[in-house]
């Protein structure tokens, strides 16, 4: 029920030595964060640095291995999600969409609980419903009107209605999960102004975001997370952009990961106006052995398409593409690798594994003909095989049998890579292979293709993490809507120049 | 039902499941475990094994094949008729059957892989129209030696000794069906633990994008899956008028389902959870039990249509209900 009191208790949320592990991969190291009720705590890392998952063990999405959680210096157990919520944690999700129910009016969303739940009668009153959901949106400071249906809002608006919701189940601790992302200026003012009448109800909010000027706007306390550790702590008054920046990066780049040189010689691969539908549209490149090739863009900028239409999962409506000098135009995916061309796709569980089968079938498949004779498959060879590449490519597994599924991100990536790595490729193209991927994985990753540009292979890195691109790439070439408006050497941009032109000719970038 | 319940149940639930029927039907009579009548049961569930063996490969591809049952029936009136219409040597006999099943197979896919209809419809189609053909081809009549043609004549050729040997001669004491069906089972197990194609297909059957993004020509193995499932099915066509002595229309139309709940007790032998041969030879094996069994309790034939309903369904249910929860899990 929502009650009289504006104010409820302050409190104090403590979870301690909190320890996570995925598939032997340590997520969380020892994580002590706390949070106060009126207060907001912005909880800040780069991709993987443990704070998603920090989270899903607070809302009860995962059971830590270690450590424990405490309101008030009472132990609570959270094994579930309706456990977090017992308590009164709750965690607003990015996608606001499968939090609400599409066809049914804003007041009956937000008091979703009271309908589903036995007490309060069989009747509905619905009078009374919809004026206690308009107090609650008064309260909060939000017009809108209740009886309409939530598939008609907008994202930000269904956004507000899920917070409005929680206020409404008497949530006294809020998880809010980069909410600001998909907002445009005018909805995230409205939404931190939401986060006022929050606190001054004495809830308190994990506040995630990238965008460092609105946490230093909305935020009391910060603390930034770094490869599954606290590196910071402090109040948000006594800090500044540049340090937290530091805090979040650790060593730059080149020093994490140290690119491998290799010599540069013939072109290898040159396309010339490869264009397909909408996405690409004209793509002349060229990638010589021993070179590693960025492709960056936005999302959205047809790098995946190019990459597939290089490798033949689409076919080309125009344009050339000459491997070794020999003119290629690959009609499926076989006719790719057999011209010497392969990709590690963006989409690893659907396109770059097989998540059922073994590690062992996994690395095989591409090349199980020079490991049979007579169409009989050779399980010695093929087990020599499998385990020199898990050991070349350091993927931790226990044995080879074990399903890909069990293994973590960053080991089926490099399943994805290390099925190719014994092929004739000449070409290797990577899409976006770091999304996903733990800090130690991704070094793996780095050194892999870096070694491969060192046998003489041509490499086409595709991202939209610049970088990566500028830390890793001889050549970046930036694609825009389907086209390459800008190539520069190494050393020659910055992540201010990339993003520049890879957002070109679009509105936000004034 | 507890999660280890479950899984235990999962695992061996089928073997399980056989042991007691076995045992009751042992203990109900006590002519049912002699060898004379298990030999009668294995005999009588080769035919259904090989278009099993064949739905096992259809489905190990990720598709399905409705298409079997009439295929059996073609190609027991083909067998039947090239010999009593034409007189033509066993090998022909044999042979053209064969092709015929293959050319179904052709079909299926030219359908499948090519026009992209999916793999139910499309084998539903063309599984009405073998069947309108072989009907056809013998005008609704049943095949049988010196038939009464038509035109008032009698056919000149008879079911020869050779072929009828094939279904119901025996070598050592062993009905030959049954000598054919373990050498089927065992060469098709192989055929998946290590041929390259059978792991292709097994790869395939998994996530058919990304097997095709590892450079696997997806197309092409799919087309031969079908033309193996046209001809496993052309096996047991062959086999059954072999066994029976005539051509009788309409005789693969029960052996689709048979085959098909053999194949989803398969999925829950030993928990593999996906189509496998060995699993599809003790479903099948289950289900020779049960209608011999229920034979000897003289149940009538249409009520055994019932049970092996039933079969299909608890088969289901336990592999679904597994398969879901370690989605969900």
């Amino acid at each position: 029920m929502v009650s009289g009191q504006p104010v409820r208790t302050a409190r104090l949320l403590r979870m301690s030595g909190i320890g996570k592990s995925f598939a032997g991969v340590a997520a969380l190291k020892n994580v002590d964060f706390e949070l106060r009720g009126g207060e907001v705590h912005a909880l800040l890392g780069a991709n993987g640095a443990g704070k998603s998952t920090l989270m899903k063990i607070l809302s009860g999405a995962y059971e830590g291995d270690e450590g424990t959680i405490e309101i008030d210096g009472q132990t609570l157990l959270v094994r579930s999600p309706a456990d977090a919520k017992k308590n009164g944690i709750h965690c607003v999700y990015q996608e606001v969409d499968t939090s609400l129910v599409q066809h049914l009016s804003v007041a009956e969303n937000i008091m979703l609980d009271r309908l589903a739940s036995s007490e309060g009668g069989k009747w509905i009153s619905w009078g009374k419903l919809n004026e206690e959901a308009a107090q609650v949106l008064a309260r909060l400071g939000l017009q809108i009107d209740v009886l309409r249906s939530v598939s008609e809002l907008t994202l930000a608006e269904k956004q507000l209605v899920l917070i409005a919701r929680l206020f409404a189940q008497e949530a006294k601790f809020v998880i809010l999960d980069e909410p600001t992302a998909p907002l445009s200026m005018e909805e995230a003012d409205r939404l931190f102004s939401l986060m006022e009448g929050l606190k001054a109800a004495g809830i308190g909010i994990v506040f995630i975001s990238h965008r460092l000027p609105e946490v230093f706007r909305v935020s009391d306390r910060i603390t930034v997370m770094r490869d599954g550790g606290v590196v910071m702590n402090e109040p948000a008054a006594e800090t500044d952009a540049g340090a937290v920046i530091r805090a979040m990066l650790g060593k730059s780049f080149e020093e994490e990961y140290p690119k491998l040189e290799a010599s540069i010689g013939e072109p290898l691969l040159v396309t010339r106006g490869l264009a397909a539908g909408r996405r690409v549209r004209g793509v002349d490149l060229t990638v010589r052995s021993g070179e590693i090739v960025a492709v960056v863009g936005l999302v959205g900028a047809g790098k995946t398409e190019l990459s597939r239409l290089l490798f033949g999962a689409d076919v080309a409506e125009k344009g050339t593409i000459e491997l070794g000098g020999k003119n290629i135009l690959p009609r499926s995916p076989a006719e790719g690798v057999e011209a010497g061309i392969v990709l590690v796709p963006e989409e690893r569980r659907k396109e770059g594994i097989l998540v059922r089968e073994s590690v062992l079938h996994n690395l095989s498949l591409p090349i199980l003909r020079s490991l049979s004779r007579f169409s009989l498959i050779s399980g010695a060879k093929e087990r020599r095989y499998a385990e020199n590449v898990i050991g070349r490519l350091g993927i931790k597994a226990s044995h080879p049998e074990i399903a890909t599924a069990f293994l973590s991100g960053g080991n089926q990536q490099k399943v994805a890579i290390g099925k190719w790595t014994s092929t004739d490729a000449k070409i290797f193209m990577f899409d976006e292979p770091t999304k996903g991927v733990d800090i130690g994985a991704k070094r793996d990753i780095f050194r892999i293709i870096g070694e491969l540009a060192q046998q003489g292979k041509g490499i086409l890195y595709l991202t939209c993490e610049f970088a990566e691109a500028l830390g890793l790439a001889d050549r970046i070439l930036v694609l825009c809507d389907g086209e390459i408006v800008r190539s520069f050497d190494r050393g020659e941009a910055t992540q201010e120049d990339l993003l520049y032109y890879a957002s070109a000719g679009k509105e936000e970038l004034a | 039902m507890n999660n280890r319940l479950l899984q235990f149940s999962f695992k061996y639930g089928a073997i399980i499941f056989i042991g007691i029927v076995l045992l009751f039907f042992s203990l109900y009579n006590q002519y049912f475990f002699t060898y004379n009548n298990l030999a009668d049961i294995l005999r009588s569930i080769s035919i259904v094994t090989f278009v099993a063996i064949g739905v096992t490969i259809s489905l190990t591809v990720d598709g399905f094949d409705l298409s079997v049952g009439s295929t059996v029936s073609l190609a027991t009136v083909l067998s039947a008729t090239l010999m009593v219409w034409f007189q033509m040597p066993l090998v022909l006999v044999i042979v053209i059957p064969l092709v015929f099943g293959a050319i179904v197979g052709l079909i299926n896919a030219f359908l499948i892989v090519k026009v992209r209809i999916p793999d139910l419809l499309a084998t539903l189609a063309v599984m009405y129209i073998v069947s309108g053909v072989h009907k056809t081809y013998t005008k609704g009549y049943s095949i049988y030696s010196n038939m009464q043609m038509q035109d008032g004549t009698k056919a000149p050729g008879v079911m020869t000794k050779e072929f009828l040997w094939i279904g119901q001669g025996k070598l050592l004491g062993v009905p030959f069906p049954v000598i054919l069906m373990v050498i089927a089972v065992v060469a098709a197990h192989l055929f998946f633990k290590y041929t390259r194609l059978g792991r292709q297909m097994i790869m395939m059957g998994g996530n058919e994008e990304a097997a095709r993004l590892s450079g696997l020509r997806v197309k092409r193995v799919r087309t031969y899956a079908y033309v193996a499932s046209g001809v496993l099915a052309a096996i047991g066509g062959i086999l059954f008028a072999a066994r029976v002595g005539n051509g009788q229309v309409d005789a693969g139309s029960p052996m689709l389902m048979e085959a098909v709940a053999a194949v989803f007790v398969g999925y829950s032998v030993f928990g593999a959870g996906r189509p496998n041969v060995i699993g599809t030879f003790f479903g099948a094996i289950l289900i020779g039990v049960l209608v011999n069994g229920m034979t000897m309790l003289n149940v009538e034939y249409y009520t055994t249509d019932i049970i092996k309903g039933a079969v299909l369904v608890l088969a289901l249910a336990v592999t679904f209900i597994h398969l879901n929860r370690r989605k969900n899990g």
